[in-house]
Protein backbone atom coordinates (compact mmCIF):
# COMPACT_ATOMS: atom_id res chain seq x y z
CA UNK A 1 0.00 0.00 0.00
CA UNK A 2 1.70 3.31 -1.19
CA UNK A 3 1.84 6.01 1.49
CA UNK A 4 0.53 9.21 1.50
CA UNK A 5 2.87 11.07 0.51
CA UNK A 6 4.06 8.84 -2.30
CA UNK A 7 0.53 8.93 -4.25
CA UNK A 8 0.93 12.79 -3.64
CA UNK A 9 4.04 13.14 -5.92
CA UNK A 10 3.03 10.41 -8.18
CA UNK A 11 -0.23 12.62 -8.87
CA UNK A 12 1.92 15.66 -8.95
CA UNK A 13 3.80 14.23 -11.38
CA UNK A 14 0.22 12.81 -13.51
CA UNK A 15 -0.76 16.37 -13.40
CA UNK A 16 2.20 18.48 -14.47
CA UNK A 17 2.77 19.94 -11.11
CA UNK A 18 5.60 22.16 -9.15
CA UNK A 19 7.59 19.18 -7.06
CA UNK A 20 5.71 19.91 -3.86
CA UNK A 21 2.53 18.09 -5.04
CA UNK A 22 0.55 21.32 -4.37
CA UNK A 23 -1.79 22.19 -7.05
CA UNK A 24 -2.60 25.38 -5.50
CA UNK A 25 -0.01 27.61 -3.44
CA UNK A 26 -1.31 30.48 -1.01
CA UNK A 27 1.29 33.29 -1.15
CA UNK A 28 1.80 35.82 2.40
CA UNK A 29 -2.12 36.52 1.51
CA UNK A 30 -3.41 39.59 3.42
CA UNK A 31 -6.52 40.93 3.07
CA UNK A 32 -8.72 44.32 5.20
CA UNK A 33 -11.99 44.87 4.40
CA UNK A 34 -11.90 48.81 4.27
CA UNK A 35 -9.51 50.45 6.12
CA UNK A 36 -9.91 48.89 9.66
CA UNK A 37 -11.38 45.07 9.72
CA UNK A 38 -8.64 42.78 8.95
CA UNK A 39 -9.16 39.67 8.00
CA UNK A 40 -6.30 37.94 6.97
CA UNK A 41 -2.81 38.16 8.02
CA UNK A 42 0.16 36.85 5.63
CA UNK A 43 -1.57 33.42 5.30
CA UNK A 44 0.81 31.05 3.44
CA UNK A 45 -0.16 27.51 2.73
CA UNK A 46 -0.37 24.67 -0.01
CA UNK A 47 -3.05 22.77 -1.04
CA UNK A 48 -1.78 19.14 -1.80
CA UNK A 49 -3.37 17.55 -4.84
CA UNK A 50 -5.87 15.10 -4.67
CA UNK A 51 -6.36 15.64 -0.86
CA UNK A 52 -9.11 17.23 1.23
CA UNK A 53 -8.32 20.09 2.82
CA UNK A 54 -10.45 22.16 5.38
CA UNK A 55 -10.26 25.13 6.76
CA UNK A 56 -11.56 25.11 10.11
CA UNK A 57 -11.74 28.02 13.17
CA UNK A 58 -13.75 29.87 14.46
CA UNK A 59 -16.04 32.89 13.34
CA UNK A 60 -14.15 35.84 11.97
CA UNK A 61 -11.32 33.76 11.47
CA UNK A 62 -11.76 34.53 7.54
CA UNK A 63 -11.68 31.00 6.58
CA UNK A 64 -14.34 31.96 3.88
CA UNK A 65 -12.85 35.12 3.01
CA UNK A 66 -9.64 32.62 2.34
CA UNK A 67 -11.47 29.97 0.23
CA UNK A 68 -13.00 32.91 -2.05
CA UNK A 69 -9.89 34.38 -2.81
CA UNK A 70 -8.65 30.99 -3.47
CA UNK A 71 -11.53 30.97 -5.95
CA UNK A 72 -10.65 34.35 -7.57
CA UNK A 73 -14.49 35.94 -6.00
CA UNK A 74 -12.60 38.24 -3.95
CA UNK A 75 -9.25 40.30 -4.53
CA UNK A 76 -6.34 39.91 -1.63
CA UNK A 77 -4.81 42.89 -0.59
CA UNK A 78 -1.68 41.79 -0.94
CA UNK A 79 -0.52 37.90 -1.60
CA UNK A 80 -1.10 36.00 -4.98
CA UNK A 81 -2.61 32.66 -5.65
CA UNK A 82 -0.93 30.03 -7.72
CA UNK A 83 -2.74 27.28 -9.25
CA UNK A 84 -0.69 24.59 -10.63
CA UNK A 85 2.16 26.87 -10.42
CA UNK A 86 0.53 29.89 -12.14
CA UNK A 87 -0.60 33.35 -10.61
CA UNK A 88 -4.18 33.84 -11.04
CA UNK A 89 -6.51 36.62 -10.73
CA UNK A 90 -10.30 35.87 -10.89
CA UNK A 91 -12.40 32.30 -11.39
CA UNK A 92 -10.91 29.83 -13.51
CA UNK A 93 -12.09 26.14 -15.47
CA UNK A 94 -9.41 24.13 -12.72
CA UNK A 95 -11.65 25.46 -9.72
CA UNK A 96 -15.45 25.42 -9.13
CA UNK A 97 -17.38 26.32 -6.51
CA UNK A 98 -19.86 25.02 -4.27
CA UNK A 99 -21.62 27.62 -1.92
CA UNK A 100 -23.30 27.85 1.73
CA UNK A 101 -26.69 28.88 0.46
CA UNK A 102 -26.54 26.61 -2.62
CA UNK A 103 -27.09 29.55 -5.23
CA UNK A 104 -29.28 27.78 -7.46
CA UNK A 105 -31.61 29.11 -10.06
CA UNK A 106 -35.15 29.26 -8.95
CA UNK A 107 -36.31 29.53 -12.46
CA UNK A 108 -34.42 26.66 -13.92
CA UNK A 109 -34.77 22.59 -13.25
CA UNK A 110 -32.25 20.69 -11.81
CA UNK A 111 -31.07 19.13 -14.83
CA UNK A 112 -30.42 23.01 -16.46
CA UNK A 113 -28.91 24.58 -13.13
CA UNK A 114 -26.39 21.52 -13.11
CA UNK A 115 -25.60 22.27 -16.78
CA UNK A 116 -25.29 26.05 -15.70
CA UNK A 117 -21.37 25.68 -15.97
CA UNK A 118 -21.57 24.23 -19.11
CA UNK A 119 -24.34 26.64 -20.94
CA UNK A 120 -21.63 29.53 -19.65
CA UNK A 121 -18.95 27.91 -21.91
CA UNK A 122 -21.72 27.78 -24.73
CA UNK A 123 -20.96 23.69 -25.06
CA UNK A 124 -24.07 22.59 -27.36
CA UNK A 125 -27.21 21.43 -25.13
CA UNK A 126 -27.18 17.58 -25.91
CA UNK A 127 -23.84 17.43 -24.72
CA UNK A 128 -24.31 19.78 -21.68
CA UNK A 129 -27.46 17.41 -20.65
CA UNK A 130 -25.94 14.50 -20.79
CA UNK A 131 -23.31 15.45 -18.46
CA UNK A 132 -25.67 16.97 -16.13
CA UNK A 133 -27.78 13.83 -16.14
CA UNK A 134 -24.32 12.04 -15.42
CA UNK A 135 -23.28 14.23 -12.43
CA UNK A 136 -27.26 14.10 -11.50
CA UNK A 137 -27.21 10.45 -11.07
CA UNK A 138 -23.43 10.48 -9.19
CA UNK A 139 -25.23 12.96 -6.37
CA UNK A 140 -28.53 10.24 -5.95
CA UNK A 141 -30.78 12.62 -7.88
CA UNK A 142 -31.76 10.70 -10.64
CA UNK A 143 -35.82 11.09 -11.31
CA UNK A 144 -35.21 14.68 -10.04
CA UNK A 145 -34.21 16.32 -13.52
CA UNK A 146 -37.28 18.35 -14.40
CA UNK A 147 -38.30 19.49 -10.85
CA UNK A 148 -37.30 22.87 -9.58
CA UNK A 149 -35.15 23.71 -6.69
CA UNK A 150 -37.71 25.46 -4.15
CA UNK A 151 -39.69 21.21 -4.62
CA UNK A 152 -36.14 19.98 -3.12
CA UNK A 153 -35.30 19.54 0.45
CA UNK A 154 -31.73 21.60 1.38
CA UNK A 155 -29.77 18.88 1.44
CA UNK A 156 -31.08 17.74 -1.95
CA UNK A 157 -30.46 20.97 -3.04
CA UNK A 158 -27.18 20.77 -2.03
CA UNK A 159 -26.60 18.02 -4.39
CA UNK A 160 -27.66 20.11 -7.15
CA UNK A 161 -24.98 22.30 -6.53
CA UNK A 162 -22.36 19.70 -5.96
CA UNK A 163 -23.57 18.26 -9.00
CA UNK A 164 -23.33 21.61 -11.06
CA UNK A 165 -19.52 21.87 -9.52
CA UNK A 166 -18.75 18.24 -10.57
CA UNK A 167 -20.14 18.93 -14.45
CA UNK A 168 -17.71 21.51 -15.15
CA UNK A 169 -14.86 18.86 -14.44
CA UNK A 170 -12.42 21.03 -12.61
CA UNK A 171 -9.73 20.02 -10.58
CA UNK A 172 -9.84 21.69 -7.40
CA UNK A 173 -13.21 21.78 -5.57
CA UNK A 174 -14.02 24.70 -3.17
CA UNK A 175 -16.82 23.99 -0.59
CA UNK A 176 -18.14 27.19 1.51
CA UNK A 177 -19.62 25.72 4.86
CA UNK A 178 -21.41 23.40 2.37
CA UNK A 179 -23.73 21.30 4.57
CA UNK A 180 -24.61 24.19 7.27
CA UNK A 181 -27.77 25.06 5.64
CA UNK A 182 -29.16 20.97 6.21
CA UNK A 183 -29.83 18.81 9.17
CA UNK A 184 -27.44 16.72 11.03
CA UNK A 185 -28.60 13.62 9.62
CA UNK A 186 -28.89 14.94 6.20
CA UNK A 187 -25.16 16.40 7.15
CA UNK A 188 -23.55 12.97 7.94
CA UNK A 189 -25.45 11.06 4.65
CA UNK A 190 -24.27 13.38 2.62
CA UNK A 191 -20.58 13.45 4.25
CA UNK A 192 -20.68 9.49 4.09
CA UNK A 193 -21.57 10.24 0.18
CA UNK A 194 -19.01 12.69 -0.39
CA UNK A 195 -16.28 10.46 0.70
CA UNK A 196 -17.63 8.27 -1.48
CA UNK A 197 -17.84 10.05 -4.29
CA UNK A 198 -14.11 11.39 -4.19
CA UNK A 199 -12.68 7.79 -4.11
CA UNK A 200 -14.14 7.86 -7.66
CA UNK A 201 -13.74 11.26 -9.06
CA UNK A 202 -9.83 12.08 -7.49
CA UNK A 203 -10.84 15.59 -7.09
CA UNK A 204 -8.64 18.47 -4.73
CA UNK A 205 -11.08 19.51 -2.40
CA UNK A 206 -10.64 22.77 -0.36
CA UNK A 207 -13.57 23.01 2.24
CA UNK A 208 -14.31 25.17 4.83
CA UNK A 209 -16.47 24.09 7.92
CA UNK A 210 -16.99 25.17 11.61
CA UNK A 211 -17.47 21.68 12.78
CA UNK A 212 -14.68 20.16 14.64
CA UNK A 213 -15.88 16.56 13.82
CA UNK A 214 -17.02 17.47 10.18
CA UNK A 215 -13.03 18.79 9.42
CA UNK A 216 -11.75 15.44 11.32
CA UNK A 217 -14.21 12.90 9.20
CA UNK A 218 -13.14 14.19 5.85
CA UNK A 219 -9.71 15.93 6.19
CA UNK A 220 -6.37 14.42 5.10
CA UNK A 221 -5.50 17.89 5.90
CA UNK A 222 -6.75 20.47 8.52
CA UNK A 223 -5.73 24.02 8.15
CA UNK A 224 -6.83 25.76 12.27
CA UNK A 225 -7.12 29.18 11.80
CA UNK A 226 -6.75 31.50 14.41
CA UNK A 227 -9.17 34.92 14.52
CA UNK A 228 -8.61 39.06 14.33
CA UNK A 229 -6.42 38.71 12.33
CA UNK A 230 -7.23 35.37 10.36
CA UNK A 231 -3.79 33.59 10.73
CA UNK A 232 -3.10 29.70 10.22
CA UNK A 233 -2.90 28.60 14.13
CA UNK A 234 -1.38 24.93 13.12
CA UNK A 235 -1.63 22.27 10.60
CA UNK A 236 -2.74 18.85 11.86
CA UNK A 237 -2.84 15.39 9.34
CA UNK A 238 -5.50 12.91 11.11
CA UNK A 239 -4.69 10.60 8.79
CA UNK A 240 -7.87 8.80 9.20
CA UNK A 241 -8.15 5.02 8.34
CA UNK A 242 -10.40 4.54 5.06
CA UNK A 243 -10.70 1.36 5.06
CA UNK A 244 -13.45 0.80 8.22
CA UNK A 245 -17.09 1.49 7.80
CA UNK A 246 -18.28 5.72 8.42
CA UNK A 247 -19.43 4.50 12.20
CA UNK A 248 -16.83 2.57 12.93
CA UNK A 249 -14.08 6.29 12.25
CA UNK A 250 -16.59 8.21 14.55
CA UNK A 251 -15.51 5.85 16.91
CA UNK A 252 -12.23 5.06 16.44
CA UNK A 253 -9.49 6.43 19.23
CA UNK A 254 -7.55 8.36 16.57
CA UNK A 255 -10.62 10.32 15.43
CA UNK A 256 -11.74 11.54 19.01
CA UNK A 257 -8.20 12.28 19.71
CA UNK A 258 -8.12 14.60 16.91
CA UNK A 259 -11.58 16.10 17.45
CA UNK A 260 -10.54 16.78 21.50
CA UNK A 261 -6.96 17.90 20.43
CA UNK A 262 -8.74 20.71 18.01
CA UNK A 263 -11.23 21.76 20.95
CA UNK A 264 -8.53 22.32 23.31
CA UNK A 265 -6.84 24.51 20.79
CA UNK A 266 -9.76 26.36 19.88
CA UNK A 267 -11.41 26.72 22.95
CA UNK A 268 -9.00 29.70 23.48
CA UNK A 269 -10.21 31.84 21.20
CA UNK A 270 -14.02 31.42 23.09
CA UNK A 271 -13.23 32.94 26.32
CA UNK B 1 -54.66 18.24 2.64
CA UNK B 2 -57.53 19.21 4.70
CA UNK B 3 -55.61 20.55 7.75
CA UNK B 4 -52.77 21.46 5.77
CA UNK B 5 -51.67 25.77 5.25
CA UNK B 6 -53.92 26.91 2.75
CA UNK B 7 -51.81 27.92 -0.13
CA UNK B 8 -49.36 25.05 -0.83
CA UNK B 9 -48.91 23.65 -4.15
CA UNK B 10 -51.10 20.37 -3.90
CA UNK B 11 -54.38 22.70 -3.10
CA UNK B 12 -54.66 24.36 -5.89
CA UNK B 13 -55.06 21.43 -8.09
CA UNK B 14 -57.75 20.26 -5.63
CA UNK B 15 -61.36 19.38 -7.29
CA UNK B 16 -63.94 20.73 -5.27
CA UNK B 17 -67.42 20.97 -6.36
CA UNK B 18 -68.47 21.22 -10.42
CA UNK B 19 -64.74 20.24 -11.28
CA UNK B 20 -63.43 23.52 -10.48
CA UNK B 21 -60.84 23.69 -7.81
CA UNK B 22 -60.91 25.15 -4.40
CA UNK B 23 -59.42 28.54 -5.62
CA UNK B 24 -61.57 29.11 -8.77
CA UNK B 25 -64.31 28.34 -6.58
CA UNK B 26 -63.41 31.03 -4.29
CA UNK B 27 -62.30 33.66 -6.54
CA UNK B 28 -66.16 33.55 -8.25
CA UNK B 29 -67.87 33.82 -4.83
CA UNK B 30 -65.27 36.65 -4.50
CA UNK B 31 -66.43 38.29 -7.30
CA UNK B 32 -70.22 37.15 -7.19
CA UNK B 33 -70.15 38.94 -3.35
CA UNK B 34 -69.01 42.33 -5.00
CA UNK B 35 -71.39 42.21 -7.85
CA UNK B 36 -74.44 41.25 -5.19
CA UNK B 37 -73.22 44.52 -2.89
CA UNK B 38 -73.67 46.14 -6.30
CA UNK B 39 -76.97 45.26 -7.10
CA UNK B 40 -77.91 45.58 -3.18
CA UNK B 41 -76.61 49.71 -3.34
CA UNK B 42 -78.27 49.93 -6.15
CA UNK B 43 -81.74 48.14 -5.14
CA UNK B 44 -81.81 51.00 -1.64
CA UNK B 45 -80.57 52.83 -3.60
CA UNK B 46 -77.89 54.39 -2.19
CA UNK B 47 -78.45 57.74 -4.91
CA UNK B 48 -81.00 58.23 -7.80
CA UNK B 49 -77.19 58.59 -9.75
CA UNK B 50 -75.99 54.61 -9.15
CA UNK B 51 -77.58 52.10 -10.81
CA UNK B 52 -77.76 48.33 -10.13
CA UNK B 53 -75.54 45.45 -11.47
CA UNK B 54 -77.93 44.22 -13.21
CA UNK B 55 -79.07 47.58 -14.76
CA UNK B 56 -75.85 48.28 -15.62
CA UNK B 57 -75.30 44.88 -17.39
CA UNK B 58 -77.96 45.57 -19.71
CA UNK B 59 -76.79 48.93 -20.30
CA UNK B 60 -73.24 47.44 -21.57
CA UNK B 61 -75.02 44.77 -23.54
CA UNK B 62 -77.08 47.16 -25.74
CA UNK B 63 -74.03 49.30 -25.96
CA UNK B 64 -71.44 46.58 -27.06
CA UNK B 65 -74.89 45.01 -29.56
CA UNK B 66 -75.22 48.57 -31.39
CA UNK B 67 -71.74 49.27 -31.63
CA UNK B 68 -71.58 52.09 -29.49
CA UNK B 69 -68.79 50.69 -26.95
CA UNK B 70 -66.83 49.35 -29.87
CA UNK B 71 -66.23 52.26 -31.76
CA UNK B 72 -65.17 53.84 -28.38
CA UNK B 73 -62.69 50.98 -27.52
CA UNK B 74 -61.15 51.72 -31.39
CA UNK B 75 -60.78 55.40 -30.11
CA UNK B 76 -59.13 54.36 -27.04
CA UNK B 77 -57.11 51.61 -27.26
CA UNK B 78 -54.64 52.96 -29.96
CA UNK B 79 -53.15 55.87 -27.79
CA UNK B 80 -53.35 52.66 -25.02
CA UNK B 81 -51.18 50.23 -26.81
CA UNK B 82 -48.69 53.11 -28.49
CA UNK B 83 -48.47 54.83 -24.84
CA UNK B 84 -48.08 51.17 -23.09
CA UNK B 85 -45.47 49.96 -26.02
CA UNK B 86 -43.21 53.21 -25.25
CA UNK B 87 -43.48 52.80 -21.45
CA UNK B 88 -42.66 49.31 -21.19
CA UNK B 89 -39.48 49.41 -23.69
CA UNK B 90 -37.56 52.18 -23.02
CA UNK B 91 -39.05 52.10 -19.18
CA UNK B 92 -37.88 48.21 -19.01
CA UNK B 93 -34.58 49.15 -20.79
CA UNK B 94 -34.02 52.25 -18.43
CA UNK B 95 -34.55 50.79 -15.62
CA UNK B 96 -32.28 47.81 -16.20
CA UNK B 97 -29.94 50.04 -16.96
CA UNK B 98 -30.45 52.61 -14.45
CA UNK B 99 -29.78 48.97 -12.15
CA UNK B 100 -26.74 48.21 -13.45
CA UNK B 101 -25.29 51.58 -13.72
CA UNK B 102 -24.84 53.18 -10.98
CA UNK B 103 -24.11 57.06 -13.27
CA UNK B 104 -27.22 55.66 -15.04
CA UNK B 105 -29.09 55.56 -11.74
CA UNK B 106 -28.25 59.00 -10.23
CA UNK B 107 -29.12 61.19 -13.46
CA UNK B 108 -32.30 59.65 -13.76
CA UNK B 109 -33.56 58.46 -10.43
CA UNK B 110 -34.35 61.64 -9.31
CA UNK B 111 -36.43 62.77 -12.29
CA UNK B 112 -38.61 59.73 -12.10
CA UNK B 113 -39.18 60.13 -8.31
CA UNK B 114 -40.52 63.55 -9.12
CA UNK B 115 -42.87 62.24 -11.77
CA UNK B 116 -44.39 59.35 -9.75
CA UNK B 117 -44.68 61.70 -6.47
CA UNK B 118 -46.40 64.64 -8.86
CA UNK B 119 -50.17 64.79 -9.39
CA UNK B 120 -50.19 63.95 -12.75
CA UNK B 121 -54.25 64.55 -13.52
CA UNK B 122 -53.20 68.13 -12.69
CA UNK B 123 -50.36 68.27 -15.30
CA UNK B 124 -52.63 66.65 -17.82
CA UNK B 125 -54.20 69.42 -18.88
CA UNK B 126 -51.10 71.41 -19.29
CA UNK B 127 -50.31 68.93 -22.07
CA UNK B 128 -52.62 70.01 -24.62
CA UNK B 129 -50.50 73.57 -24.61
CA UNK B 130 -47.75 71.74 -26.32
CA UNK B 131 -49.43 68.78 -27.79
CA UNK B 132 -52.84 69.83 -28.59
CA UNK B 133 -55.66 67.44 -28.49
CA UNK B 134 -55.37 64.47 -30.67
CA UNK B 135 -53.58 61.24 -30.70
CA UNK B 136 -50.22 62.42 -29.28
CA UNK B 137 -51.40 64.40 -26.56
CA UNK B 138 -53.25 61.21 -24.88
CA UNK B 139 -50.27 59.42 -25.56
CA UNK B 140 -48.22 61.62 -23.66
CA UNK B 141 -51.31 61.22 -20.62
CA UNK B 142 -50.24 57.21 -20.77
CA UNK B 143 -47.03 57.86 -20.75
CA UNK B 144 -46.64 59.91 -17.84
CA UNK B 145 -48.88 57.72 -16.01
CA UNK B 146 -47.10 54.27 -16.71
CA UNK B 147 -43.31 55.27 -17.27
CA UNK B 148 -42.37 56.15 -13.49
CA UNK B 149 -43.58 52.84 -12.09
CA UNK B 150 -42.58 50.71 -15.08
CA UNK B 151 -38.79 52.26 -14.78
CA UNK B 152 -38.56 52.77 -10.83
CA UNK B 153 -40.01 49.01 -10.49
CA UNK B 154 -37.70 47.96 -12.98
CA UNK B 155 -34.49 49.66 -11.75
CA UNK B 156 -34.91 48.79 -7.86
CA UNK B 157 -35.39 44.89 -9.15
CA UNK B 158 -31.63 44.50 -10.79
CA UNK B 159 -30.02 46.66 -7.51
CA UNK B 160 -31.65 44.14 -5.42
CA UNK B 161 -30.04 41.26 -7.79
CA UNK B 162 -29.56 38.63 -5.56
CA UNK B 163 -25.59 38.45 -5.15
CA UNK B 164 -24.72 34.83 -4.62
CA UNK B 165 -26.16 34.19 -8.06
CA UNK B 166 -24.04 37.08 -9.19
CA UNK B 167 -21.37 35.17 -7.62
CA UNK B 168 -22.20 31.94 -8.83
CA UNK B 169 -22.03 33.22 -12.32
CA UNK B 170 -18.94 34.49 -12.26
CA UNK B 171 -17.49 31.72 -10.30
CA UNK B 172 -18.36 29.58 -13.35
CA UNK B 173 -16.70 31.78 -15.62
CA UNK B 174 -20.10 33.50 -16.87
CA UNK B 175 -19.52 37.12 -19.09
CA UNK B 176 -20.78 40.00 -17.66
CA UNK B 177 -23.70 39.61 -20.52
CA UNK B 178 -24.43 36.52 -19.63
CA UNK B 179 -24.30 37.64 -16.10
CA UNK B 180 -27.34 39.96 -17.08
CA UNK B 181 -29.40 37.87 -19.58
CA UNK B 182 -28.86 34.47 -17.89
CA UNK B 183 -28.97 35.70 -14.04
CA UNK B 184 -29.71 39.33 -13.32
CA UNK B 185 -33.06 39.45 -15.61
CA UNK B 186 -34.37 36.56 -15.13
CA UNK B 187 -34.25 36.93 -11.13
CA UNK B 188 -35.98 40.58 -11.65
CA UNK B 189 -38.85 39.29 -13.74
CA UNK B 190 -41.03 39.22 -11.12
CA UNK B 191 -40.82 42.83 -9.93
CA UNK B 192 -40.25 44.11 -13.86
CA UNK B 193 -43.62 42.33 -14.24
CA UNK B 194 -45.13 43.80 -11.33
CA UNK B 195 -44.11 47.38 -12.52
CA UNK B 196 -45.36 46.45 -15.89
CA UNK B 197 -48.44 45.46 -14.51
CA UNK B 198 -48.81 48.67 -12.72
CA UNK B 199 -47.82 50.30 -15.41
CA UNK B 200 -50.27 48.64 -17.81
CA UNK B 201 -53.13 49.79 -14.60
CA UNK B 202 -51.81 53.31 -14.64
CA UNK B 203 -51.86 53.77 -18.46
CA UNK B 204 -55.80 53.09 -18.36
CA UNK B 205 -55.96 55.85 -16.00
CA UNK B 206 -53.82 57.84 -18.49
CA UNK B 207 -55.79 57.57 -21.29
CA UNK B 208 -59.19 58.12 -19.61
CA UNK B 209 -58.14 60.91 -17.78
CA UNK B 210 -56.96 62.46 -21.43
CA UNK B 211 -60.17 61.31 -22.88
CA UNK B 212 -61.86 62.80 -20.05
CA UNK B 213 -60.07 65.95 -19.68
CA UNK B 214 -58.35 66.84 -23.32
CA UNK B 215 -60.61 65.34 -25.51
CA UNK B 216 -63.89 64.35 -25.69
CA UNK B 217 -63.39 60.54 -27.54
CA UNK B 218 -63.31 57.53 -27.01
CA UNK B 219 -64.59 55.72 -23.66
CA UNK B 220 -63.78 59.02 -21.95
CA UNK B 221 -66.19 60.84 -23.87
CA UNK B 222 -68.92 57.94 -23.30
CA UNK B 223 -68.33 57.84 -20.05
CA UNK B 224 -68.51 62.28 -19.81
CA UNK B 225 -72.24 62.09 -22.41
CA UNK B 226 -74.37 59.67 -19.94
CA UNK B 227 -73.48 61.48 -17.27
CA UNK B 228 -74.20 64.79 -18.66
CA UNK B 229 -78.01 63.20 -19.96
CA UNK B 230 -77.99 61.48 -16.76
CA UNK B 231 -78.13 57.91 -18.44
CA UNK B 232 -76.49 56.24 -15.33
CA UNK B 233 -76.52 52.73 -16.32
CA UNK B 234 -74.80 53.39 -19.43
CA UNK B 235 -71.81 55.20 -17.43
CA UNK B 236 -71.64 52.59 -15.14
CA UNK B 237 -71.28 50.41 -17.37
CA UNK B 238 -68.92 52.52 -19.80
CA UNK B 239 -66.59 52.37 -16.15
CA UNK B 240 -67.06 48.70 -15.45
CA UNK B 241 -66.10 47.88 -18.67
CA UNK B 242 -62.50 49.74 -18.77
CA UNK B 243 -61.98 47.95 -15.09
CA UNK B 244 -62.54 44.62 -16.69
CA UNK B 245 -60.17 45.21 -19.65
CA UNK B 246 -57.66 46.34 -17.75
CA UNK B 247 -58.20 43.30 -15.26
CA UNK B 248 -57.63 41.17 -18.21
CA UNK B 249 -55.05 42.78 -19.77
CA UNK B 250 -53.22 42.68 -16.14
CA UNK B 251 -53.87 39.12 -16.04
CA UNK B 252 -53.02 38.13 -19.13
CA UNK B 253 -49.52 39.85 -18.61
CA UNK B 254 -49.32 37.34 -15.32
CA UNK B 255 -49.28 34.70 -17.57
CA UNK B 256 -47.14 35.84 -20.35
CA UNK B 257 -44.36 36.24 -17.41
CA UNK B 258 -44.73 32.77 -15.68
CA UNK B 259 -44.80 31.32 -19.60
CA UNK B 260 -41.60 32.80 -20.95
CA UNK B 261 -39.51 33.89 -17.03
CA UNK B 262 -40.73 31.84 -14.47
CA UNK B 263 -41.73 28.60 -15.06
CA UNK B 264 -41.24 27.02 -11.97
CA UNK B 265 -44.60 28.89 -11.04
CA UNK B 266 -46.81 26.83 -12.74
CA UNK B 267 -45.38 24.48 -10.31
CA UNK B 268 -46.34 26.35 -7.14
CA UNK B 269 -45.06 27.27 -4.64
Amino acid sequence: MPTALQSVSRAAEAANLPATGNIVEVRDITKFYGADVHALEKVNLGIPVGQMTTFLGPSGCGKTTLLKIIAGLLEPTEGEILVKGVPVSGPGPERAFVFQDFALLPWATVLRNVAFGLELRKDSKTMREEVARHYIEEVGLSGFEQKYPHELSGGMRQRVGLARALAVNAEVLLMDEPFSAVDEQTRRKFQEDLLRLLTVEKKTVIFVTHSIEEAVYLSDQIVLLSPRPGRIHSIIRPEIRRDVSPDEIRRDKNYLDHVEEIWQNLRKYLE
Amino acid sequence: MESTIGLSGADRSEVSAFGLSRVTVYRIVSILFLFGLWEIGGLVPISVAFPTFSDTMIAMFEMIMDGRMILAYADTIKPLLIGVAISAGFGVTLGVAMGLNRRFQWFWEPIFVVLQAAPVAALIPLITYIYGIGLAAKIVAVIMLALPIIVLNAYKAVRNASTSLVQMCHSFQGTRLQQIWKVIIPNASPVIFAGLRLGVAAGFIGVILAELLITPTGIGDLITYHRSVAEYAEMYAAVFSVIAFSAVTVGLLERAETRFFRPEKKVGR
